[in-house]
């Protein structure tokens, strides 16, 4: 078990210099340098030296692979430099902004969550009745619908028959907690549906197959309750896949919420990254992607890990 | 399971030597029992249909500007309203349903198919090479796709090539990963280690042996990357970073002037919406059934 835990927990960081390789090179191909943008905007003339001196203070004018070294042993101390588009620290940058997201990405996933363990395993419960149907086509339309759609429905909605348009001005949590929900509930609830309908169905197969086992039937045999069969044997049994489903969704929404937090107007990781893509502003989007791809490794790394622990045939492979 | 036997045992007790009749009854067979997944593969064949004839089926030019009929709300001359520009709204989606499945099955095939091609070598070679793909894939798997489109977008354009590139990127290490762990299981089977005994080349063996035996679960990837592709298509346009004005897309048509207009024109971002839903539903249904024929065990992907 620990060789194990030990192995996989060692191979995470080949993956995140991979990571860190393919997105240092990989930005540094795009046209444009932040230097030019900032200085000289779209058009406009800068003197050669004036771009030579701001290039030289970010190290821009030192060989690629110093600066890739340069970059590397600082992130390794946990140290991302300054943004090169503002000046300001990373991390003062990046902390309001990814506090935004994660609230969006924890409401989303307690909203699918919450959807999702009911209607799977009542699904599962009632296989090829109606009640089966219209979950299943409920999920199905969940997944066909774009979440950022499903946003501009809402705001739609609101807009013509209440005449209410969501604040555009964020309000953080700490501030006024009521204002800070309201604004946030809709974007979470569009993402969170799609985000259901991925973990209903995951909940539905798994719940079936659990359901055949024999020692669900032993369970039915010895007159054991409905109620207590489910919760202790069944559920219990099928909540691996749909943990894990769960997680990795959730990995995944931190920087994948790009096109609702547009939607909603709201600044969390994805516009950001977005934005320091176009500035060209390199350490911020090292960081970023960086730290979306850390999240995501870390969460896959903890999801083995639970599976090691739960079901032993992993870790005697 | 090879995709070229019949799909359920039923049909194998009726098939005749011509392998087209046998086709015909699989899928006879396949729209008997799974109704629902018949249904979506009509509305895909719909979809084809209108793409290919987009052109005498659209009431007006998709790009035609005309201001004297700005934001005009559904009526006769426009059956679902014009846009800012004054463009019919049918038409654009008539049209855009050519980007969707463009974008859709290119970015589809390519990532399904390099995706087995890696995923089969990975599990036949095993080894060093194995690990060194799998810790490729990892590193692609983690990383965020939006970064990946800008990159590609920013260095290469937006043309519609490049689009189904940066959508195709991310779908490679998926397929490879499921094909793989099929592969793997094939690697075992005598008939392989036959073909090696007999001496056959690395390339026969994987072309001939393996490949089409992993049929099963790459159709499954196909038809589910087929509908992430359009709803990827469609958040990138969205974004402004997928297909590019004047170009008919339904994200695109609902990038701006979808949420500026909303209270003046809301069929702007109604009916693209719901073209992309009825899409994606679609494919949904046929690639859900599919992958029920043919390999249940699957069924969690």
């Amino acid at each position: 078990m620990w060789k194990y835990l030990l192995k996989r927990f060692l191979l995470m960081f080949p993956t995140l210099f991979g990571v860190a390789v393919v997105t240092f090179f990989l930005i540094r191909v795009i046209p444009g340098d932040v230097v030019e943008l900032r200085l000289a905007g779209d058009r406009g003339s800068v003197s050669d030296d004036l771009l030579r001196q701001e290039r030289a203070r970010f190290g821009l004018d030192q060989p690629i692979w110093k600066q890739f070294v340069v970059w590397t042993t600082g992130v390794a101390r946990l140290d991302f430099g300054t943004s090169m588009w503002t000046g300001s620290p990373i991390w003062d940058e990046i902390k309001l902004r990814f506090a935004l997201s994660l609230q969006v990405a924890l409401m989303a996933t307690v909203i699918a969550v919450l959807l999702a363990l009911p209607l799977g395993v009542l699904a599962a419960l009632k296989q090829d009745t109606w009640v089966d149907y219209a979950v299943r086509i409920f999920s199905i339309a969940g997944l066909a619908m774009p979440s950022f759609w499903l946003g501009i429905v809402f705001i739609l909605a609101f807009l013509i028959i209440f005449r209410w348009l969501p604040p555009m001005v964020y309000t953080p949590f700490w501030v006024n907690p009521w204002q800070n929900m309201l604004q946030l509930i809709w974007p979470a609830l569009a993402v969170g549906y799609r985000y259901s309908a991925v973990a209903t169905r995951m909940t539905r197969s798994a719940m079936l197959e659990v359901l055949r086992e024999d020692y669900v039937r032993t369970a039915r045999a010895k007159g054991l309750v409905q109620r207590l069969i489910l919760v202790r044997h069944a559920l219990k049994n099928a909540m691996l896949p749909v943990v894990t489903v769960v997680a990795l969704e959730f990995a995944f929404l931190i920087g994948g919420l790009v096109v609702t937090e547009q939607v909603f107007n709201l600044n969390g990781i994805g516009l950001l990254l977005v934005q320091a893509v176009s500035h060209r502003d390199y350490t911020l989007i090292q960081a970023l992607v960086m730290l979306v791809a850390g999240i995501f490794i870390v969460v896959n790394f903890m999801m083995d890990a639970m599976y090691a622990w739960l079901d032993p045939r992993i870790r005697y492979r | 399971m090879a995709i070229t036997s019949p799909i359920d045992q039923s049909a194998t007790l009726e098939t005749e030597p011509s392998s087209g009749a046998r086709w015909w009854a699989a899928i006879q067979d396949f729209a008997r029992r799974r109704t629902l997944g018949a249904v979506g593969a009509v509305v895909v064949l719909l979809m084809i249909v209108v793409g290919v004839f987009a052109g005498p089926l659209a009431p007006y030019d998709p790009l035609a500007v005309d201001f004297g009929a700005m934001l005009a709300a559904p009526n006769t001359a426009h059956w679902l309203g014009t846009d800012a520009f004054g463009r019919d709204v049918l038409s654009r989606l008539i049209h855009g349903s050519r980007t969707a499945l463009l974008v859709g099955f290119g970015s589809a095939v390519v990532g399904a198919t390099l995706g087995a091609v890696i995923g089969v070598g990975s599990a036949y070679f095993g080894g060093r090479l194995d690990l060194l793909l799998q810790r490729f894939m990892d590193v692609f798997l983690s990383f965020p796709l939006i970064v990946l489109a800008l990159a590609l977008v920013a260095v290469l354009g937006n043309s519609i090539p490049n689009v189904i590139m940066a959508i195709t990127v991310p779908m490679i290490p998926r397929a490879a990963l499921v094909i793989r762990s099929s592969a793997l299981a094939i690697r075992e089977m005598p008939y392989v280690d036959a073909a090696r005994a007999a001496g056959f080349g690395h390339a026969r063996i994987i072309l001939r042996h393996m490949l089409p035996n992993v049929m099963a679960p790459y159709l499954i990837m196909l038809t589910a990357f087929l509908s992430q592709a359009i709803l990827l298509e469609s958040s990138l346009s969205f974004l402004g970073l997928g297909v590019q004005e004047p170009t008919a897309a339904w994200g695109l048509m609902l990038r701006g002037a979808a949420v500026d207009f909303a209270e003046a024109a809301p069929w702007m971002a109604l009916f693209p919406g719901l073209s992309i839903s009825l899409a994606v539903f679609a494919f949904n249904l046929f690639g859900d059934s599919l992958r029920d024929a043919l390999d249940p065990k699957l069924r969690t992907l």
